[in-house]
């Protein structure tokens, strides 16, 4: 099985084509076939990631061409950990989507699976692959296919993409500009040749600004603050089952790919002590997570509300790398697997209730959670672990965030993470109390909801059964995988 | 000073295209002009990246009996080229999404300026 790595993003490639050829024909067989795509890749990374935890990391060439001449796809802690929680959130999301598809864009459910199955092809990609060019081509193909399927969507959803469409090319432009930097400095393309090359040209200007244009490039890609303006629209006026497959993963794979600069390009002591760039990241993501916890608490929109938190917690991530030490970087990642879990779980309910009731405006929730008990319960749980209540996963990445900052010396940032968690406090009890305190004023459109239809509650209930489990492991998790991982890098 | 420009204007002209593209998109209202803007800005990166691959007196990278193997510096660096052969494809694959997107666009407000598109999105 030594094409383990490979055989992730090409079977959902070939899912893909089969899903839109064999769907011109018979509309049915669409999502059967986008389901066993997702579940083959879904259990080949399950396995890749027992033979990583056993074996160490899985490489394959293709072509047999061994690097740095060929391409190399990689499967080691890191990217196993990512194409598994990946493709578990989309297994969740997918069947999620379909009843929701159905209702609000039922005709054109033949492409919308087959692109989101390109899409995921393309995630999976741009976490397997070891060629910083292929990344580049892969960010493509996951960007173009989520800006797709995001503009179906009612009159708004194509402006608001167009947008993300022009920040987003601007992103992947400036990391293409960057990759070429290196390559003009190091004549290799491979991540480990690079990492081999570079600590005898460190004083090059060339490194200084590629490093500069791969940081911003990504920054626009996971939507850092203040470069995040084209997400709230995009995260609102999409359609909401296929936000809620974006929301958890598209962001995080931005972060993915420079904490994959941090850990096996660039190494940590380089960027410290030439250029200050994780500071500047750090930073930035201190005034994004308070400002961005602000607007949140502003907004009467529910989705709009999810949006902006979603920036915020971004900026958790953002704030881990920032740190650049091992508990930040744990606490990243660790970030990255909660905050998958919670957002798909929050934007799931969300989708849930525009499909029940239709509403969106958090003031009219009052008296939902007499008639959506599960879905409110489920929200119960989510937005506990959003402000960080153990034992809900959002408290120990939270924790490790906090070591970090106090392993670094940084009180600042101990402050921010510790403060934002009241304003997070602020915004979800909020709608709490408008579920369960507040009297029905007897809207028929309240009293007539009820909980969504099992296919759409189960990954709901999954989810957030999840939050809790991953809460009372993350103890294995941290130990088995996520130390491998930061033990490369420092 | 003036041998500096000579020897890498290639490289400055790039850069002046990288920010009149960059420009484009972001000072521009009408989204047209945005798009087109997003293609200087990717068409410099292809020119960057092919004048980097430039030797003089160099040619076409497949063997030649005649020149031999030994001496690379007789054959042009082939990878830059073939790595935009691939890019190019990316961006029109980019301009072909975002011109759709723009077609939704004006069949619904029946216009591309953003100003006006965001004031009838408010009503």
């Amino acid at each position: 099985m030594a094409q383990l790595p490979a055989i992730i993003p090409v079977s959902l490639l070939l899912s893909a084509f089969v899903a839109f050829l064999v769907g011109t024909f018979s509309r049915s067989l669409v999502y059967p076939i986008t389901l066993l795509g997702i579940v083959t890749a879904l259990v080949t990374a399950v396995m890749g990631l027992i033979r990583v935890l056993q074996d160490g990391a899985q490489h394959y060439y293709f072509g047999g061409w061994p690097p740095p001449l060929g391409i190399e796809y990689v499967l080691d802690h890191l990217s196993g950990f990512m194409t598994v929680l990946v493709m578990f959130i989309a297994l969740l999301s997918v069947i999620y989507s379909r009843r929701s598809f159905l209702q609000e864009v039922p005709e054109k459910i033949v492409p919308l699976y087959s692109l989101v199955l390109l899409m995921l092809a393309g995630l999976t990609g741009i976490i397997l692959t070891g060629d910083l060019f292929n990344l580049y081509v892969f960010l493509e193909i996951a960007s173009l296919a989520a800006y797709a399927i995001m503009a179906i969507g009612n009159d708004k959803a194509p402006v608001a993409v167009i947008r993300y469409v022009i920040m987003g090319t601007i992103g992947a432009c400036f990391y293409l500009l960057g990759v070429g930097f290196i390559y003009f400095a190091t004549g290799s393309l491979n991540m480990g040749d690079v990492a081999r090359i570079l600590p005898g040209i460190y004083g090059s200007r060339l490194i200084v600004v590629a490093m500069t244009f791969i940081v911003i490039g990504m920054a626009l890609k996971m939507a850092l603050f203040p470069l995040h303006i084209w997400l709230p629209d995009v995260y609102t006026y999409s359609p909401s089952a296929v936000v809620a497959l974006i929301a958890p993963i598209m962001t995080k794979v931005g972060a993915y790919v420079l904490i994959r600069m941090l850990v096996s390009v660039f190494l940590p002591n380089y960027l410290t002590s030439v250029l200050p760039v994780t500071l500047m990241i750090g930073w930035l993501a201190a005034v994004g997570i308070v400002a961005m916890s602000i607007m949140a608490i502003a907004q009467k929109d529910f989705r709009r509300m999810l949006a902006y938190s979603s920036v915020a917690q971004i900026c958790y991530v953002a704030l881990g790398i920032g740190l650049a030490n091992p508990f930040g970087l744990i606490g990243a990642l660790l970030h990255i697997l909660n905050h998958a879990f919670m957002k798909g779980c929050l934007f799931q309910i969300s989708g849930g209730i525009r499909y029940r009731a239709g509403l969106w405006q958090i003031p009219q929730f009052a008296g939902l959670g007499r008639h959506m008990r599960w879905t409110m319960g489920a929200f119960t749980v989510a937005a506990i672990s959003m402000v960080g209540i153990p034992p809900a996963c959002g408290f120990f990445s939270k924790w490790y965030l906090v070591l970090g900052c106090i392993d670094a010396g940084n009180w600042v940032f101990a402050v921010v993470v510790v403060a934002s968690s009241l304003l997070n406090a602020v915004y979800f009890f909020r709608v709490l109390e408008k579920v369960y305190m507040v009297p029905s004023n007897n809207d028929s459109t309240v009293t007539a909801a009820s909980d969504p239809p099992g296919e759409m509650l189960a990954p709901i209930l999954v989810l957030a059964s999840g939050i809790i489990i991953l809460g009372v492991i993350n103890a294995v998790i941290v130990t088995q995988i996520l130390e491998p991982i930061v033990s490369l890098a420092f | 000073m003036f041998q500096v420009l000579l020897d890498h204007y290639p490289y400055y002209l790039s850069t002046a295209l990288i920010v009149i593209g960059v420009w484009g998109m972001l000072a521009k209202h009408n989204l047209m002009k945005k798009v087109i803007g997003m293609n200087i800005f990717q068409t410099a990166i292809i020119l960057l990246f092919i004048s980097s691959s430039v030797k003089f007196g160099a040619t076409v990278p497949t063997f030649d009996p005649k020149l031999g193997l030994e001496n690379t510096a007789l054959y042009v660096n082939p990878l830059p080229h073939v790595l935009m052969l691939t890019a190019i494809v990316v961006m029109v694959a980019t301009n072909g999404v975002a011109f759709a997107i723009l077609l939704l666009i004006y069949r619904r407000y029946r216009t591309l300026d953003e100003e006006e598109i965001l004031r009838r999105m408010r009503e």
